[in-house]
């Protein structure tokens, strides 16, 4: 009884084994195949991530270098920056109900919105393509994307603003992510204290 | 002062590096700055407030660039982007 189980329980292996065996040919190739086309690319295209990695350290503490210690914590806990949007200012000062900001992700579109109400007003895609191509991409690493969207708004916002695509929310990035990082920028602000006025410029109609 | 240009796959790389009040080195930073204008680069000075805000000024000449500034950062110009790929 127990051979005729070992021998059917053998002959079943090898029947499946050889039912498998074709597909599983085939997968592996495909996987060899794939493997091989990538590393043909990365080679093609100069991509080195260690390089990208140093370079993505240049980048942080060069922005490091350009932003407020608070800006700065705020890139390193949150993955983004804040920049309150300025054009009111310059036609008379902003009015109750008008202040705006910016939230600032690397390669990926500037959100403008209202922080009082968390209402998202639009997307701004922009991009700063090095045609160039250094080492085969056009990217700049992630901080110095931030970087160039953080000094373009802070020195030129209408320049910057008029250079972009503008979207309604929602075109590239999901309006939920949105609002829950606008949700952790108050609770990260809220833990370290910084209060809401301190927030808004002197001058600021709202601030008094 | 320092011009810098911001690279991809790099970071930032030094353009020129001099002191201003020496006519020498004014001249090669000025070539310099022009040298990436007349490429397209954005040219940006970070600045300081009176209030200690930290923000950034665009420059269309080194004439404009504050003298005491420590710092010129390059970059390419902005171009409306984003490509179809949903975040």
């Amino acid at each position: 009884m127990a051979l005729a189980l070992g021998t059917g329980a053998v002959v079943l292996v090898v029947l499946v084994w050889e039912l498998v065996r074709p597909t599983l040919r085939r997968t592996l190739i495909g996987l060899q195949l794939r493997w091989h086309a990538r590393r043909t690319a990365a080679a093609a295209s100069g991509y080195d991530p260690g390089r990208e990695r140093r370079a993505e350290q240049r980048a942080r503490a060069l922005l490091r270098s350009c932003v407020a210690e608070h800006d700065w914590a705020m890139y390193t806990d949150l993955g983004f920056l804040r920049v309150r949007g300025r054009l009111g200012e310059e036609t008379g000062g902003a009015v109750e109900g008008s202040e705006y900001a910016y939230l600032i992700y690397p390669h990926k579109p500037i959100v403008a919105y209202v922080p009082e109400t968390g209402e998202l007003l639009n997307e701004y895609c922009v991009a700063f393509p090095d045609l160039s191509r250094p080492y085969g991409s056009a990217r700049l690493p992630h901080s110095d994307d931030v970087l160039a969207k953080w000094m373009a708004l802070t020195a030129d916002e209408r320049r910057l603003i008029g250079e972009a695509n503008m979207h309604l929310p929602g075109r590239q990035i999901d309006p939920e992510r949105v609002r829950r990082d606008i949700a952790r920028l108050a609770r990260w602000e809220a833990q370290r204290g910084v209060r809401a006025a301190e927030l808004r410029p002197p001058g600021n109609v709202r601030a008094a | 002062m320092k011009l810098l240009r911001m690279k991809p796959g790099h970071g930032e790389i030094v353009l020129a590096e001099g002191d201003i009040e020496v006519p020498e080195q004014e001249r090669a930073l000025i070539e310099a700055f022009r040298r990436e204008l007349d490429e397209g680069m954005w040219a940006a000075v970070p600045t300081e407030t009176q209030t200690g805000r930290r923000e950034a000024e665009l420059v269309k000449s080194f004439a404009e660039v504050p003298r005491d500034a420590e710092r010129v950062i390059f970059f390419p110009r902005a171009a409306g982007g984003c490509g179809a790929e949903p975040a």
